[in-house]
């Protein structure tokens, strides 16, 4: 290498520093360049909580949209992608390009670690509010989703549903609800986290001595509803309750009085990302207009971009009372909400 | 004797022996195999996160309710998953060895079939048909007796239907065990008790169950210690039902934050128990000879059942339906419908679960190609190593075989989950780093199947006398010679038999693996386990029923490929 590469390469090193100490990065739109690079690289492995479907969707969507590039998904519950990246990175393995996740938590670890490279798409930095959006642009919000009650409606008749947290707790539920687990699902994290600060732990005490069926990923409680196995399901990703019901399967969200939890997921770019450009193109893309109107149209999630228009038959954040996630609080209480669901749940 | 042959082969022969340092050098890479993981785990349990040397971990386990709970079930669970095995395997394992019962050859590749399946695919198959509500049984159940929603008969979500469902998938290693030791005894001394006045039922009981003894203890204790060491089965129908067996627990903890310190703690006492019980065995049987194989033998003599065939053919088919029929005819259905409840009707059925998983689902294709590649590769050096220690155990070839054959027997003890630690600590460091890439699964593949294919092939050998191989010797043949020509085409059936056992114990295998892959390095049973966390039944059932036709076809390849001498007939 000359030395006039060796100090240009330190130049960009020297910038990328002060880039990354001083605030967020120049917001990057996507160029001709960025695409030739990534087809160059012709492949972005993208490392996702989201429902495995809808998650293989979105990969089949980018892929459309540039044949060249295939996504590899590489999906499992947030808190298990957590675990899989540190123990990666443990040991000096580099596969992920694009990660995201719905436990932002993670993502400020991540950020705190290293290991996420400073990268801010147009569009966040035009229309995304401030608290959807790390100051320092590591990581934005890429899908938004609640978590409602859920019924069979060939079980449960719509008045008997139950209409609050509250009503879960009724004698006539014992042993008919499912749940999903806060150690395997970055949703059902921020879920635990969201109502044990607004109703408090007895209330998740109570639930506990529900006889719940315990199951993990955040998409399986709608599932097992759907299927009759238990007629009342206590969380989920709301998106995933409207795939099915969009299907046909005879399932009603409640958006429960006490407020519906809430559940922003971010997305980032890896430092060392194999594929570097593909990964920023990915990103890129998902956060923009388009990638964000096809995950509302394809996959029934939210997006924070207020010019994505809502699909007919999601009902209006307006129209619902919502609990709001806050991920420096819950960062805190992880270990206090493992022990306690733990100790609640016996799992 | 047997000292002045050998002396005399030596004599007139000048062919120099390489049997010992081959010997040797497989034996290195034995104690590698099995040592450095288990050491590793021995070192973390013993101390803190800080390195420091600590007993704090075994207090914890003996104190805390939530470990020794666990331990309690899960001691409990496995001791009724052999008995129950056994009880429906030795049954049917004498009916199709020993009787004239219809069907006996599909029967046999039937169960065959059964031990092909995953243990965690027949969970997944057992909860589509016996979850309490949504259980296909359970919906027929209601049906047929007009019964209101919530009413059923089966609740997998149980310990006992976690029993069930465990000896299901454990019932063949007993059967199989039991079927080749029944086809092996010598008609002589059967016919040598009726002779001597003993009735039917008298020469089972004196002669026919004490031949058989061994094979059914060996697999009892397989059974056991699967159901006890065992995570995907557990995983998937206990923590539904809201408790613990020990390897979830142990794999609980290694969930973020990780203790592994605590976790291989957890693991030892099960290394113990396991050591114990073999010893057991080893001292019930120790003193008696079942060589059964000599230079002659007859064929055993089918007893006629007459009226009582079809009853029994009709027995053989109930236990056939519950680790077989049942699940796959309830796979295929999920396979083909969107909601696995659904009717089986002309509108509900659906080719999405299948578009799915081979069009849109971006892990296929790789996860196929590593686990075919990886049994070809695991069964291939698994049946070699357990051949040749095996051969130098039994034959007593070297000093401290009795320490090789235990290595052979270790991982056994060893649940997969905590092999699986053992082994990511053992290669994620220099000078092998080896995580992220298919060797730390092959590694993890060949001794997690070395027990079983040591049991069996050290069974086959201790069946085998070495009255055939001293013939040989005397003939002034090398002792690798003798091994290649005489015990080799002995063997035959058994070898390839160990082959398909390790092949399919590849393609089984979760608990290690599930701690071991990576995006790169997926198999199917990972991919399956992932899928069912998040509640993709259609799409596990087209997997799941991918594999079995997979393994189906390598089995077949294996079974009909001419090798390894010549048949087995010629020698009588």
């Amino acid at each position: 290498m000359s030395a006039i590469r060796w100090l240009s390469a330190f130049f960009i090193f020297v910038a990328v520093l002060s880039a990354a100490a001083s605030a967020a990065p120049t917001p990057a739109s996507i160029t001709q360049p960025l695409v030739d690079a990534a087809k160059q690289e012709g492949k972005v492995v993208f490392y996702t909580s989201i429902e495995l479907q809808t998650a293989e969707k979105i990969g089949k969507a980018f892929e459309a949209a540039y044949p060249e590039i295939s996504v590899q998904v590489e999906r499992n519950g947030c808190e298990r992608l957590f675990q899989r990246l540190a123990e990666e990175r443990g040991s000096n393995i580099h596969v992920a390009d694009a990660i995201e996740c719905s436990d932002m938590t993670a993502l400020l670890y991540w950020k705190r670690q290293g290991w996420l490279a400073p990268f801010v798409p147009a569009d966040v930095a035009e229309k995304w509010p401030a608290d959807q959006r790390d100051p320092d642009g590591y990581f934005a919000t890429e899908r938004f989703t609640l978590s409602p009650i859920m019924y069979n409606t060939k079980l449960v008749k719509t008045e008997d549903a139950p209409k609050s947290f509250a009503d879960l707790l009724d004698k006539k539920w014992t042993g008919k609800i499912v749940k999903a687990h806060p150690g395997y699902s970055g949703t059902i994290m921020t879920v635990t986290f969201e109502l044990s600060r607004d109703l408090g732990w007895d209330y998740l005490k109570k639930l506990g001595q529900q006889h719940v069926m315990q199951v993990q990923s955040a998409a399986e409680p709608p599932k097992k509803v759907a299927q009759g196995e238990r007629p009342i399901g206590a969380d989920a990703g709301e998106y995933f309750v409207l795939q099915i019901r969009n299907q046909g399967g005879p399932i009603e969200p409640v958006y429960p009085s006490e407020g519906t939890p809430s559940i922003p997921g971010g997305a980032g770019v890896i430092v060392d990302a194999p594929h570097p450009n593909a990964a920023r193109l990915f990103i890129s893309w998902l956060l923009s207009r388009d990638g964000q109107q096809l995950l509302v149209d394809t996959a029934w999630l939210r997006s924070v971009d207020p010019d994505v228009k809502l699909k007919a038959g999601m009902k209006p954040l307006s129209e619902i009372k919502v609990l709001k996630a806050d991920p420096a609080a819950q960062e805190k209480a992880v270990d206090e909400i493992k022990k306690k669901y733990a100790e609640y749940f016996g799992l | 004797m047997t000292i002045t042959i050998q002396r005399r082969a030596l004599r007139i022969g000048w062919h120099p022996d390489l049997s010992a340092p081959l010997f040797v050098l497989i034996g290195g890479f034995l104690c590698g195999l099995v040592l450095l993981p288990l050491g590793w785990l021995g070192w973390y349990s013993v101390t803190d996160a800080n390195g420091a040397l600590s007993l704090a971990n075994f207090t914890r386990l003996a104190t805390d309710p939530t470990f020794v709970g666990p331990y309690l079930t899960a001691l409990g669970i496995a001791a009724s998953v052999a008995a129950g095995a056994s009880v429906s395997a030795i049954p049917l394992a004498w009916l199709v060895a020993r009787t004239d019962l219809p069907l006996r050859g599909a029967i046999r590749a039937l169960v065959t079939a059964s031990f092909v399946t995953p243990p965690f695919l027949g969970a997944i198959a057992w909860e589509i048909l016996a979850a309490p509500n949504s259980g296909i049984l359970n919906q027929w159940y209601r049906a047929i007796f007009g019964l209101d929603p919530y009413e059923h008969l089966f609740d997998i979500y149980t310990a006992e239907g976690l029993v069930f469902v465990m000896a299901c998938y454990s019932f063949p290693y007993i059967f199989v065990l039991l079927t080749n030791a029944l086809d092996n005894i010598p008609a002589e001394l059967e016919e040598a008790s009726a002779i001597l006045g003993g009735t039917r039922p008298a020469t089972l009981r004196r002669v026919t169950l004490p031949m058989v003894l061994p094979a059914l203890l060996a697999g009892a204790l397989v059974a056991f210690l699967q159901a006890l060491t065992q995570f995907g089965t557990p995983a998937i129908l206990a923590l539904p039902a809201g408790f613990h067996v020990i390897t979830t627990k142990i794999w609980a903890l290694f969930q973020y934050p990780p203790d592994p310190h605590l976790a291989a703690a957890a693991a030892l006492p099960l290394l113990l128990l396991t050591i114990l019980l073999l010893q057991g065995r080893q001292w019930l049987l120790g003193r008696r000879n079942y060589a059964v194989i000599g230079g002659k033998t007859g064929a055993p003599r089918r007893i006629g059942l007459g009226i009582w065939r079809w009853p029994a053919l009709a027995f053989a088919l109930a236990v056939l339906a519950l680790p077989i029929l049942l699940p796959y005819a309830a796979l295929i259905k999920t396979a083909i419908v969107r909601t696995p409840s659904d009717l089986l009707t002309l509108d509900t059925l659906t080719l999405h679960n299948i578009r799915f998983v081979f069009l849109e689902f971006s892990q296929t294709r790789l996860a196929l190609w590593n686990t075919v590649l990886l049994g070809v590769i695991a069964a291939t050096g698994g049946t070699f190593l357990a051949l040749t220690v095996s051969y130098v155990t039994q034959r007593g070839l070297v000093p401290g075989h009795r320490f090789l054959g235990f290595l052979a027997t270790a991982p056994i003890a060893i649940p997969g989950i905590v092999l699986g630690v053992g082994l990511f600590l053992s290669y994620t460091r220099p000078p092998l780093v080896l995580y992220g890439t298919l060797w730390i699964l092959l590694l993890a593949f060949l001794t997690i199947e070395l027990p079983a294919g040591y049991q069996q092939l050290q069974a086959a050998f201790r069946g085998l006398h070495p009255e055939l191989e001293e013939a040989g010797r005397i003939f002034g043949a090398t002792r690798l010679r003798v091994l290649w020509r005489i015990t080799a085409p002995l063997l035959r059936t058994s070898v390839i038999a160990t082959w398909c056992f390790v092949f399919i114990g590849v393609i089984r295998e979760l608990s290690a693996t599930i701690m071991l892959t990576t995006a790169q390095t997926k198999v199917v049973s990972v991919i399956i386990y992932d899928l069912n966390e998040s509640g993709d039944l259609g799409a596990i059932s087209v997997l799941g029923i991918t594999l079995l036709v997979i393994t189906f076809l390598v089995v077949g390849i294996a079974t009909q490929l001419p090798g390894l001498g010549r048949p087995q007939e010629r020698l009588v």
